[in-house]
């Protein structure tokens, strides 16, 4: 069976981290030995979603936010795909921020990369829920006056039993982090910095070069205090790598059915079989 | 004989209690039995009623007059008095003396004595049971289905002990009951049980929630995942995941949180993904009536969504209707892969009738999905142009080297973006095609009364029980009525209004909005014209005695 990806001609500015992200996974989906065609990746909007359009999987291209309830219900369908849901920091942190919480909460079996470049790049440069405190915008004209998201806090207090942070600077890392989140049975969370070469001139590839390091090889990440540590240290240095990795139930296996059975997607469906339920109605 | 008993009192007084063990009773007893509800948007307090009415005739809505009040709280006979006919009774405990017209029992006593405050529903009930001649091995069969063990025991003393309270007035002839009581909302979830739906996610909201937990209380014994998300933005999005995975998904909410589906019904138009959305009208605007009912949405349901695509909306108008509606909608949705919206009213969703056993044979599951690519390696077109606009549809990870990709966006055939002014109208062309062949699968409106109608009323979705009263009614009287009640409501059939339209005299609409928006539809989409309207948004439902002196009322002039 080939597990070789197409990629097809993207519209992103040359520069733009979103290419070194699509190598990464491009290597990370062919050495896992996944199909094509067993590979979903779903996303909303922004360039960062348009990511099925430049690699042959599945793809859902959904609505600006929406990403993940549409990722939880193809793999509830069809626990045999691999589901990956793929968006930046606007859509997955602030239109998508309800249901960023509540998949968390879930546990469901997907892996979520957010291409993470603090900034909002399909609509020219405001600013993002990553943006940082004070950072003048297009839309911001005298600085950010929010506070920004700490997505990996976020994510590791709601629960989440994968939490990583990559850099589409370090490919190598980056093809590894994301095998380990595609494999990691139940929601893993990677948020992926990356630059934006037109909208963000603070956070720059050099920004982020300059700061990024690699958890040490003796780092726990089974320990929750330490990643939780790590999930707040944003300043001169920020770590990359797995910050926090435990096993947990998943959601679907919760449901004894999808558990045991065959994919929802493949049950026979017969009217007849309702017919029973008829009786609590005499 | 129609009797129609009136059950009144606070939320938490045990009304509905004494309702489900009258229901199962008279039904039991083989005859006919429509309760009308009347909620109240608390859980404590307040003033809820509910009227059971039983008949050896069938019954489709309720009736003003009742002919006996059973009054838990004195608010219950201030509200109703009004409405008891003139050889009426009134029963009351002897807490609230209102004087020698009405009818004192010693029910909370007698629960007192039993020694179990929460009984005093069942002496009641054992009252109203003598006075009507019910059943008694039937009423304690069917106290058995509410209470267990000990509590049973009490229950059965309480209804023996009521039971002696009063005189039987009325005679009951026990016949065959073939029968079975149930509710829209029931009823709609077996149609999308039966139609093999897999996948339900919605969050709650009255009055589309029962729709939801019926189906989650069936979901382990069917193999269905009922997923209650964090908000009904996430929950159309979902069902369309679920949808394009190759399941059957649904959603459902009343307006305010189908409001907030809106987006996503755009995105199932674009996607072309199949899903069936219930929206369960109450009155707005915002919170509104939470608990009533109304039909003010039918405007915003066949508009919703922005930018142009095709979709169906279907106003199901009784519980045997929601049935086989809801079961049609799954093989329309994904026959011509669109949103297919069904449309209840509170009322409908909480009035229980008893009906004709629904017939599970007459379901059939249609799935329009591929099994192979049509072309051999050549990447596979999802919206490969064709001419129905019906593009062949595949569903991920079943076939190697096949992919699917579904977009947002403009698209071309391969489901990539493309914004050139060709694709643009050809995807456009392609989509809106669909509504050809949808046109043909459309049902013309239920013909109800005389056939060629001097006064042709027209309604739609579940003033259907009431205007099928009404018109028998009037027909009886010797009065030329007929009506037409729309159940496919979008697109718009025309043909046969158009036909009894044209002989008409007088042509009225009945609607539960204020501003006559069937009326409006009528007047878009053909050349009648409308004389005039009864139209009711006080939150309650219409029955068949308003219609009938509404109608009165316009005829005279």
């Amino acid at each position: 069976m080939t597990c070789e990806y197409n990629l097809y001609d993207p519209s992103w500015c040359p520069g733009c981290g979103n290419f070194m992200i699509r190598k990464a996974l491009k290597q990370a989906l062919e050495e896992l030995e996944i199909p094509p065609h067993m590979a979903v990746v779903v996303t909303g909007i922004g360039q960062a979603a348009k990511m099925p359009h430049y690699i042959g999987t599945n793809g859902f291209n959904g609505l600006h936010g929406r990403a993940l309830p549409p990722a939880i219900g193809i793999k509830l369908s069809n626990k045999e795909l691999t589901v990956i849901a793929e968006s930046g920091d606007g859509d997955t942190y602030g239109e998508g921020g309800n249901h960023f919480i509540h998949t968390i909460r879930r546990n469901v079996n997907i892996a979520h990369f957010v291409h993470d470049n603090q900034i909002y790049g399909l609509t020219k440069g405001q600013g993002s829920p990553t943006t940082a405190m004070g950072q003048v915008t297009t839309l911001q004209f005298d600085g950010v006056k929010i506070e920004p998201v700490k997505p990996l806090a976020l994510s590791l207090t709601m629960g989440a039993g994968f939490v990583a942070r990559g850099f589409s600077g370090d490919v190598p890392q980056l093809v590894e982090l994301m095998k380990e989140a595609i494999q990691y049975k139940g929601y893993a969370h990677l948020d992926i910095f990356q630059p934006c070469v037109v909208w963000n001139k603070v956070n720059t590839f050099q920004w982020y070069k300059d700061r990024v390091y690699k958890l040490p090889e003796d780092y726990d990440y089974t320990d929750f205090n330490a990643a939780y540590e790590k999930s707040l240290e944003f300043g001169d240095k920020i770590p990359t790598g797995i910050l926090y990795k435990v096993e947990k139930e998943t959601y679907e296996d919760r449901f004894q059915f999808i558990k045991d059975g065959p994919p929802l997607v493949d049950a026979e469906l017969n009217p007849m079989d309702a017919e029973k339920l008829l009786k609590d109605f005499y | 004989m129609d009797y129609t008993i009136l059950i009144g009192g606070a939320a938490g007084q045990g009304i509905e209690t004494v309702v489900l063990l009258l229901e199962k009773t008279i039904k039991r007893s083989g005859y006919h039995v429509f309760t009308y509800k009347n909620y109240m948007s608390m859980v404590r307090g307040g003033h809820n009623f509910m009227q059971v009415r039983f008949s050896d005739k069938p019954i489709t809505t309720y009736s003003t007059k009742v002919d006996m009040i059973f009054a838990m709280t004195e608010e219950t006979v201030d509200f109703h008095i009004g409405n008891l006919k003139e050889d009426g009774l009134v029963i009351l405990d002897e807490e609230h003396h209102r004087g020698q017209d009405y009818v004192h029992l010693t029910l909370q006593s007698i629960a007192k004595e039993i020694g179990n405050q929460k009984v005093v529903p069942t002496v009641g009930f054992g009252a109203i049971a003598k006075y009507f001649d019910l059943d008694l091995e039937i009423a304690i069969k069917a106290l058995g289905e509410t209470f267990k063990g000990k509590v049973l025991d009490l229950n059965i003393e309480a209804l023996n002990r009521g039971y002696e309270l009063v005189q039987t007035q009325f005679s009951l002839e026990k016949k065959k009951d073939d029968r079975i009581i149930i509710n829209g909302n029931q009823a709609l979830a077996l149609g999308a049980i039966a139609a093999g739906v897999k996948y339900y996610c919605g969050y709650p909201m009255t009055p589309s929630t029962s729709v939801m937990s019926y189906i989650s209380a069936k979901s382990k014994e069917m193999g269905i995942v009922v997923d209650q998300i964090e908000d009904e933005v996430g929950a159309l999005n979902m069902a369309l995941g679920a949808s394009y995975a190759g399941t059957r998904a649904m959603t459902g909410s009343s307006g305010g949180g189908f409001a907030l589906m809106v987006e996503a019904l755009s995105l199932s138009g674009i996607l072309e993904q199949p899903v069936v959305v219930v929206n369960a009208q109450r009155p707005g605007p915002a919170t509104g009536l939470s608990t009533r009912t109304e039909q003010a949405d039918l405007r915003f349901v066949i508009h919703a969504g922005h930018g142009e695509f095709p979709k169906m909306v279907i106003a199901l108008r009784n519980p045997q209707d929601a049935f086989y509606q809801t079961a049609r909608a799954f093989n329309i949705a994904e026959k011509y892969q669109i949103p297919v919206i069904l449309m209840t009213e509170e009322y409908m969703t909480d009035y229980m009738m008893t009906i004709d056993p629904l017939d599970f044979g007459k379901i059939t599951i249609e799935r329009s999905i591929a099994d192979k690519p049509e072309g051999k390696n050549e990447r596979y077109k999802r919206y490969k142009y064709t001419e129905d606009g019906v593009s062949p549809r595949l569903i991920p990870g079943k076939i190697q080297g096949v992919e699917i990709l579904v977009d947002s966006h403009e698209h071309n055939e391969y489901g990539n973006i493309d914004e050139s002014i060709e694709t643009r109208i050809n995807m456009m062309k392609k989509r809106m095609k669909k509504l050809e062949g949808l046109k043909d699968e459309l049902k013309e409106p239920d013909q109800l009364g005389d056939e060629n109608p001097d006064i042709l009323l027209v309604g739609f979705g579940a003033t259907h029980g009431a205007l099928l009263d009404a018109v028998a009614r009037l027909n009886n009287d010797g009065m030329s009525v007929g009506a037409l009640v729309y159940g496919d409501i979008w697109p718009f059939p025309t043909k046969l209004i158009n036909k009894l339209g044209k002989n008409a005299k007088k042509i009225i609409t009945v609607e539960q909005n204020m501003t006559g928006q069937l009326e409006s539809l009528i007047l878009e989409k053909t050349r009648l014209e409308i004389f005039d309207r009864i139209l009711k948004y006080d939150g309650r439902a219409i029955n068949g005695d308003e219609i009938i002196s509404n109608l009165n009322t316009i005829l005279e002039g």
